[in-house]
Parts: C-alpha cells; structure tokens; sequence
C-alpha cells in the first residue's frame, strides 16, 4: 500500500533556516543541511525547502544549498521559492533537487508548467497553491499569499494538472498559522477531482489534524513547519499516532 | 571498487552518485565503453522516456555494451524498464534482458505512483537485512509486470508488479533506492557487496 506522506518544510533565506528553530541536539539549527538530516533521520518522508531570499546575486547561494542537501540527504526533497524559468529548473535538478515547486510564477506565466514539465517530466513538477476563501469562493493568491488573483482556486488546480504539473502544493491561507487544523474542505474537494497527488498545507497544531487531512480531507500529503520546528510534534510520535489510528504510514 | 553509471539522456542521476559517495564507493558518470567494461560494478540510473532513452542508447551502441556485461548490474527505475523487452510508453522496444512486458498503469488511481511503498515477497541476497518494513521511494506511471522466475521483489499499486528483478548479474529495481532511506542505502550496499 501507499503511504500518506509526512512533509516537513524549511524556510530558507541567504541559506540559513529562518523561523526559530528550537533544536538542542544541533550544533546550528540554523543550517538546513542539519536539520534535514535529523528529520530524514526521524522518520521525515520528503523535505520541502522554501527559498525566501529576496534579492537575485544570492540565490546563486541556493544552488550551493541544494548541492549540500543532495550530498547528505537520503529522502526525497523539493525546492521551492522564486522559481520562474526553465534555467532555474534544470540548475537546480542538476544539483541534485528531487522536485521543484512553482506559485507565482506560473500563475503570471501559465505556460510555463507546460515548458517545465515537457523538459524535465511531470514527476518533478510541484505547483504549490495559495487559496484564500473569499465571500464563500477560492481565490488563488501569490506573493506569499498576500496579492489576490482572480483565478478560482479548483480551476487553477485542474489547469495546472492538465499543463502537466505531477502535484499539487495547497496552502490554505485561511487556515495557516492558526493551529486549527488543514482546510479539509477544499483539500479534499481538490484531491478528489485530480488525478495527481495533493500536499495539504497551513494550518497543523495536532496530531488529530494530520489524521483528519488524510481521512476526510483525502490529502496524500501533509506538510508543515513550526509544529515539527519547535517540536510541539516529534515525527516519530506522530508517524505511530497515525499508525495506530489506521492511517497506511511509513514506519 | 570502482563503480560506473552509465550516462545518458536521463535525469536525477547526481543522486545516485552522491549515495554511492555516501557509501564510500568511488563512482564515475560515464558512457565511455572501455571504463564501464572495466567497472567492478555497474548502475543504471534513469528518470525520463523510454522511447528517447532507447534512442539515444541505440546511436551510442551503449544498447549492444549494456547486453554484453557481465559484472552486477544495476538498473534503476527507467533503468529497470528499459532492461525489460517492450515498453507502452511510446511502444518502445527495449534491451530485452527481461522477457517482460512494461504497462501503463490503469488509471483507477493517482498517477504517476509518487510515494514510499512496500517491498514484498523479497528472495535474493541483494534485499538481505532488509529489516521488517522495507519501504522504498517510487516515483514512476508504468511498471514492469510479475515474471515467474525473475521477478524478486513486489510491490502493490492497484495491482502487483516487478519491484526487483534479477537474472543472471541483471539487478533491477523499480523504486529509487538512492532515495528510500536506510532501506535503499542497504540494498546499495548489499549490490556493491555482490
């Protein structure tokens, strides 16, 4: 059987891990190679790495990143994060990158998903989704969730799939950094109308949260950041509660 | 040890010189045919189109190099299928290793198959010490269908299918092992330790 997948994401800026991290056995919590380490170590099932670096001369310093994390990681990791061209793209699989995911850009640039994924493959092309429920509809959002679009947010996710994306990142903005549990709703609405597996984000603060997105939200992944940063939930904990509960995991 | 991975027109094979780096094993990326008739071992990497790969294999007569070994071989994901005889995708013609047929998988559930999933009824030195839940990382739309004799490792997604193969000092394996883990790491070492 397939197992639900336990995503941690990392954000990275100037190639140091931002957010505090609060990790004693660490050397430098602040070093995503570290970390990745110790989640891949922990039973992690993917990374996510997510570029928040402004400016263009020191995203030269994430493909270094990714060159460092390949090296040492044995799991499967995503690299996200300014990603605009096809350049971009195949710098940093060259690297080493398992996948890249896209948001902004593809929603200014449709095309693209289809460039990128006629070059390198499907498998290796994430979209990640902002969505923020407005007056009762999805609207896509960019820029880190702040800038609204007027696409709805189930169209864009059937556009992205048939332009050739292999999955699909869905942050609920709604539902990020409240600790109330993933948007089942439109995760599991999205889920069911593709044919290609969806990542739940935004919005984890239980162990019961992780169950409810894999069971009525019908996610195939589940990521998140503070809760495993901060260790408010250990991975191994966690991968045994779903266990237990009868969620198909790798333990 | 020297190991050779066969370069070709496929993608994500730093990851697999890099486990191999991991291990302690000195590899090269390479499609010179004396360096890999000389290698101690030989991995066959691959993510990518089986019709452009065979293609692409065919003018470099890496095809005839790959069928005349005879140190362990490797072949990984793309690799595992083009070792088979005949590929769907793109009615492609294969290397033949294999007397298997490469499917499409059906689309009564997600496709591609993205994710870890089990390997079962392992028999071969080479999935020893494999512990009690040898997950390993998939990511792949077609699959290699089970074969009586040389199919030595399963693996369920709507149906069973080939997860390892083996004939003669043929090894295959559809999963990544270079990205499944402690599980791939031992299944790499127990290949270079053949």
């Amino acid at each position: 059987m397939l197992t639900k997948r336990i995503i941690p994401c990392l954000d990275i800026k100037d190639g140091r891990t931002v957010k505090g991290v609060n990790f004693v056995e660490l050397r430098d919590a602040g070093d995503p190679v570290e970390l990745g380490k110790l989640y891949a170590l922990e039973g992690a099932d993917e990374l996510v790495f997510l570029d928040i670096t402004a400016t263009v001369e020191k995203r030269k310093t994430l493909v270094e990143l990714v060159t460092k994390v390949a090296k040492t990681i044995n799991i499967p990791f995503t690299v996200g994060g300014g990603i605009s061209t096809v350049e971009d793209v195949k710098a940093l699989l060259n690297a080493g990158a398992d996948k890249i995911s896209v948001n902004s850009s593809a929603v200014k640039h449709p095309e693209i998903v289809d460039q990128m994924a006629a070059e390198f493959g499907s498998q290796c092309i994430v979209v990640a989704i902002d969505t923020k429920n407005i007056d009762g509809v999805d609207f896509v959002h960019t820029h880190g969730g702040r800038k609204p679009t007027l696409k709805i947010t189930q169209e864009w996710a059937k556009e992205v799939m048939e332009r050739g994306a292999g999955e699909i990142l869905l942050t609920s903005m709604d539902h990020d950094g409240t600790k109330s549990g993933f948007a089942n709703g439109i995760t599991s609405e999205i889920s069911s109308a593709l044919s290609i597996p969806v990542i739940a984000s935004g919005g984890a603060g239980k162990m019961e949260h992780f169950k409810d997105v894999f069971t009525a939200g019908k996610a195939d992944a589940a990521l998140a950041a503070s809760i495993f940063h901060f260790k408010e939930i250990p991975i191994p904990d966690l991968k045994a509660y779903l266990d237990r509960e009868g969620v198909t995991i790798r333990i | 040890m020297q190991v050779a991975v066969i370069k070709y027109n496929a993608g994500n094979v730093r990851s697999v010189l890099y486990a191999m780096e991991r291990l302690g094993a000195k590899a090269e990326l390479t499609d010179d045919p004396d360096t890999i008739l000389q290698a101690d071992k030989v991995i066959f990497p691959g993510q990518g189109e089986a019709k452009s790969a065979m293609k692409y294999l065919r003018e470099r007569e890496l095809d005839q190099l790959i069928q005349s070994l005879k140190q362990p071989f490797l072949g990984i994901c793309l690799g595992l299928q083009l070792l088979c005889e005949y590929s769907e995708e793109k009615d492609t013609t294969c290397l033949g290793i294999f007397p298997i047929q490469v499917k499409k998988f059906p689309a009564r559930e997600k496709v591609p198959h993205i994710g870890w999933n089990l390997l079962t009824d392992t028999s071969t030195p080479l999935l020893s010490d494999l512990g009690e839940n040898p997950f390993a990382y998939y990511v792949h739309s077609y699959y290699a269908e089970l074969h009586p004799e040389f199919t030595i490792a399963k693996t369920h997604y709507m149906l069973d299918f080939s997860a390892l193969l083996h004939r003669d000092n043929f090894f295959a394996m559809q999963a990544h092992p270079e990205k499944s883990s402690l599980t791939g790491e031992k299944i790499l070492k127990n290949f270079l330790a053949l």
